[in-house]
Parts: structure tokens; C-alpha cells; sequence
């Protein structure tokens, strides 16, 4: 079971929460120029990373609000949990 | 049903070599877990070549092949899927007296429960579909699961009650570790070098060819390169900037004490979310589905195993006092679709095998014989031609989610 940090709730059992995968995929621009290729990046590729990846969780037993987190895939670490920003989390 | 209990033969003093690696060879093969293997006898068997490696960074099966819940069965809703994983039930039937070892195939028979009317209706569409694609498949009465599995609870006095069930009879289990060490075996007779512990680090290319690969034992030359490294394909396909619709997730499951032969089938339901048998020695193994967050730690949630017992007690009252005495996990890669990916790369040379998420193991010696195809000719064979990975581009899906009769 993961203990995952709501920025505004704090520790709470995982079962509180929904996972949202990769955080900061924003949906194309200009789609009338986009090629298949891009699209199905778009719509299907995502980072799959053993080791660190940003990503979305929302606190759906809780306050319902959606934020990024840093985990590490292999080690369940989790780091800097902040309100979903438009700005990638890095910090 | 109600397979007969007997005991696995006792492996032979030595099954394979631990040769030293060459310093190239015709085809490399990275992984031997059941597909890595299979791969490697059907590419010695069926074409002939035998200057062949299969790398592994553990040891042999010792990956989601060693771990897996032993269900084989082909009951798959879309023509594409019931072609690949009957070609693999037809040959589990042969493969026992191919590889002179039994490892114990017993088809017992699954049921695969339903438990809204919805479900109905999606079983017996995919009932029907089995038919058409002549697989064999029957629709069964809660009356008739009842005679079949009378451990299961079908009365009417649960939150989901059993409102039917598809059953497979040809389906069942089969030894895993034992399937893995008999094909390791022959393919050690026809000359495969098996390397354990030799992790694959990259690859070495030449422009847009692989021209063999980069292990923590050195470099090692490859006329044509195969992936079959289950949930950790797309760590090595990033190296050559392939990027494949993977993400890989903890899949866990979990064994009681032994106990009394009274599970006489396979049941899988995908509403309440478990699957559950009775292995050969008597264990009850169970298994459900895939935490939802990536993960390559091999270990699960225990909220996995709570919704999973519970949903096993509701199912079988009688397992109410069986404890559980071992849990694990594998690491296993999902696509979208819900189906694997099978077939040539942009580089030539180079071929991958993945995205088997929580159902590979039913499709080994299937996947092996046409992987093995693909990797000798070049070009896919039949059966796995629709399982390019352009398939995400030109949107011909192979969309199994929820039709496959498991959730996944
Ligand atoms: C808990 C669980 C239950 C399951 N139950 C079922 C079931 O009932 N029925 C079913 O059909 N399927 C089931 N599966 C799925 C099935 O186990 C997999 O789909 C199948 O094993 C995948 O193919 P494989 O055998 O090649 O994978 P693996 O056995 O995982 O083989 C891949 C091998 O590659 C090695 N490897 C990875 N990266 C590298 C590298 N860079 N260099 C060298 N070696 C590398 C790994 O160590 C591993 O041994 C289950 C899986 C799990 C985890
Ligand atoms: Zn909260």
C-alpha cells in the first residue's frame, strides 16, 4: 500500500486515490496539421521510465482535487507533490 | 474433469550449458522467460538455425515466467487474437511428447463467470465468436457450473450472483517452470547457448541496422536481434529512440497452503475481479489484476489483495479459513489495446516481442513459432502480421479490452 501526500490533505492510504498517469501532456496544437504520427504519440505513447516519473494523481476519497508527483517507478519513492501545474514539477 | 494429481518427473541432473558467451552470433534473443525460449527451439527446430543466444539478466524463467498463475486457455473475442492463442492451445497439446517432458498440461477446463446482464450478453457474443473461429467453447447455466465446480457459490444470495459462465474445456494450467526447463533443454540439444545473469545494456548499429548488442559482459555481434524482455522492452527499445505504446505495471498473485483437491477447474471472473485454481501439489493460486500505477518494483498493493479475497471468499465460502502463505509479483507491459506487439522494428535487424500484459503465458509456444518466423524470414508470419506496432498509427487496433474475458 502506498502512503501518497495530497498537497492539501497530507498522508493518506493509497485507496484514497486515482492514478492519472504521465503529468504534463498537453493535447496538440494546430491539430488540422498534425500527421498520424503525431496523433498517435499523442493519444497512445507515454514515458515508461524505471526510475523517476512526474505524474497525476487525484485525491478522489478526499478533497477530489488532482495533483503531479515525482515516483520513483522502482522504488515507490514519491517527491514534490504540488497543485497540477501547466509548468512541468521538477523541484 | 478433475484433472488426476500427479507428481512432475525429476529434472535431469543438468538441463542446459552455462557456456561462456561468443563474441557474436546469427541471432540473439534478449530474455528467456517461456517466449525467449520458445523463440529460440522453434527457430532451431522449424528453420534451422542453431548459432543461437538467449541473454538473460536473471536467471532462466525467472522473470513473469516464474510467476505466473499457469492459466492457458484461447477464448479470445477477435479473429486475430483466437488465431494466435488457438495456434498456441494446439500446440501445448503436442508439445509434451515434442519435448519427451511432462510438465503436467492439464486441461481442466475454465469457466469464465458472468455476473450482470451486460456480462451475459458479452459472453455469449464472444461464445459465439469462439464458435465461428472454432474454438471450442460452451455456454453454461448456473446449474450446470454448479455439477461442474461445486465448491463455487451460485446461489442467488450475493452482491453479484453467478448468472452464467462460458467454459473452455480444453483449457486449463500447465507447470510453468516445468515448460520453461523442458524447452530450455531441447534447445540446448539443438546447440542455443543460454547466457544467465548478462543484462542488455543497448544495442551496437550500423546506421539503421542493429549489428548486435551491449551487455554488462561486453559487446556481442548479432545478425538479427529479438526482444522478448517482457516489461522491461521499452528500457531497451529508448536506447535506439523506438518509442512503443508500453507502460509497465506491478501484477501480483498469491498462493494458499496445500490443501485437498477440491477446485476441480479454472474460474476466472472479471466483474468481482479474481481467477483462481488449484495447482498440481494443492495449492489455491489466485491472481486479479494489475495495480494501477507504473512499477517495476515487482511488488504489488495489498488493496490488490483485499478487493482479490475478497472477492475469492464471496465466490468459494469454503476458502474462507485457507491461509495464504506466499504473494509475489512480476512486471508487466500493457498496450492500449490490450494486445502484444509482435514484429519488425525501424532498424533492420531488429524485432520485438511485447506488450503481453497479464496474458502471455498461454500464448509460448504460439508467440515462439511465429516470432521465430518473423526473426528467421524477416517478415511476419500470417498470424502475427496484425500485431505491427503501426498499428497505433494506422488505427487497426486488435481492441481486446474487456472482451478478452478478463479485465486487464
Ligand atoms: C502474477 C502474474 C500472473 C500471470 N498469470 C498469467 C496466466 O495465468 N496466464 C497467462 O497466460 N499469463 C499470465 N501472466 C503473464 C505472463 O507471465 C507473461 O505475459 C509472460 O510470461 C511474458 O512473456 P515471457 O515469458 O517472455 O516474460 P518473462 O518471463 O518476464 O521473460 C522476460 C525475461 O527477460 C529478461 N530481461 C528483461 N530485460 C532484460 C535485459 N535488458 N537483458 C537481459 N534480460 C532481460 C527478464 O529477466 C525475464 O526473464 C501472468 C503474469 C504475472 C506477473
Ligand atoms: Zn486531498
Amino acid at each position: 500500500m502506498l502512503l501518497i501526500r495530497c498537497p492539501w490533505c497530507g498522508n493518506r492510504e493509497e485507496t484514497e486515490f486515482r492514478y492519472g498517469g504521465q503529468a504534463h501532456v498537453h493535447h496538440p496544437q494546430d491539430t488540422s496539421t498534425l500527421d498520424d504520427q503525431a496523433w498517435a504519440e499523442y493519444l497512445f505513447i507515454r514515458d515508461n521510465p524505471c526510475g523517476e516519473l512526474a505524474e497525476r494523481w487525484v485525491h478522489t476519497a478526499g478533497c477530489r482535487r488532482w495533483f503531479n508527483a515525482i515516483r520513483d517507478t522502482a522504488t515507490n519513492r514519491m517527491r514534490a507533490e504540488l497543485p497540477s501545474a501547466r509548468k512541468p514539477v521538477t523541484r | 474433469m478433475g484433472a488426476p494429481r500427479h507428481v512432475p518427473p525429476d529434472p535431469s541432473a543438468r538441463l542446459w550449458r552455462n557456456p561462456e558467451p561468443k563474441r557474436g552470433y546469427d541471432v540473439v534473443i534478449v530474455g528467456a522467460g517461456g517466449h525467449g525460449l520458445a523463440t529460440a527451439y522453434y527457430l532451431a527446430r522449424n528453420h534451422g538455425i542453431r548459432d543461437i543466444a538467449v541473454l538473460e539478466r536473471g536467471w532462466l524463467a525467472g522473470g513473469n515466467m516464474a510467476r505466473n498463475t499457469m492459466i492457458i486457455r484461447s477464448n479470445y473475442l477477435l479473429d486475430e487474437s483466437a488465431a494466435l492463442y488457438n495456434h498456441a492451445l494446439n500446440l501445448w497439446e503436442q508439445l509434451p511428447a515434442e519435448l519427451d517432458h511432462d510438465f503436467l498440461l492439464s486441461q481442466r477446463g475454465v469457466l469464465n463467470l458472468a455476473h450482470t446482464e451486460q456480462e451475459v450478453r458479452d459472453a455469449r457474443r464472444r461464445s459465439f465468436a469462439n464458435e465461428l473461429n472454432g474454438v471450442d467453447t460452451e455456454w453454461v447455466t448456473p446449474e450446470e457450473i454448479a455439477e461442474i465446480c461445486p465448491i463455487l457459490n451460485t446461489s442467488d444470495e450475493v452482491r453479484y450472483p453467478v448468472l452464467g459462465a462460458t467454459l473452455q474445456r480444453r483449457a486449463g494450467i500447465a507447470k510453468h517452470d516445468h515448460v520453461a526447463w523442458a524447452l530450455a533443454r531441447k534447445s540446448d540439444e539443438m546447440g542455443v547457448d543460454f547466457i544467465q545473469g548478462c543484462e542488455v545494456t543497448g544495442f551496437t548499429t550500423d546506421g539503421d541496422r542493429v549489428t548486435g548488442v551491449q551487455t554488462d559482459l561486453g559487446p556481442i555481434a548479432a545478425g538479427r536481434v529479438g526482444l522478448a524482455a517482457a516489461g522491461r522492452t521499452s528500457l531497451l527499445t529508448d536506447t535506439l529512440g523506438i518509442r512503443l505504446p508500453l507502460q509497465s505495471h506491478p501484477l501480483q498473485a498469491l498462493a494458499s497452503e496445500l490443501l485437498e483437491p477440491v477446485h476441480p477447474c479454472v474460474v476466472m471472473s472479471n466483474h468481482v475481479h479474481v481467477y483462481c485454481s488449484q495447482a498440481h501439489k494443492g495449492e489455491l493460486v489466485l491472481g486479479a489484476g494489475i495495480d494501477p500505477y507504473n512499477g517495476y518494483s515487482r511488488r504489488g498493493s495489498i488493496r490488490t489483495i483485499e478487493n482479490q479475497l475478497a472477492a475469492a471468499v464471496e465466490l468459494f465460502p469454503i476458502f474462507a479459513r485457507a491461509h495464504m502463505i506466499r504473494t509475489w509479483a512480476g512486471t508487466v507491459d500493457v498496450t492500449p489495446d490490450a494486445s502484444p506487439i509482435i514484429g519488425p522494428t525501424p532498424y533492420e535487424n531488429l524485432f520485438v516481442n511485447c506488450g503481453w500484459g497479464t496474458g502471455g503465458f498461454k500464448a509460448t509456444p504460439g508467440v515462439g513459432w511465429v516470432f521465430a518466423h518473423t526473426i528467421a524470414t524477416g517478415e511476419p508470419h500470417p498470424i502475427n502480421a496484425p500485431y505491427g506496432m503501426e498499428r497505433f498509427t494506422t488505427g487497426a487496433l486488435i481492441d481486446e479490452h474487456g472482451a478478452a474475458a478478463v479485465a486487464h
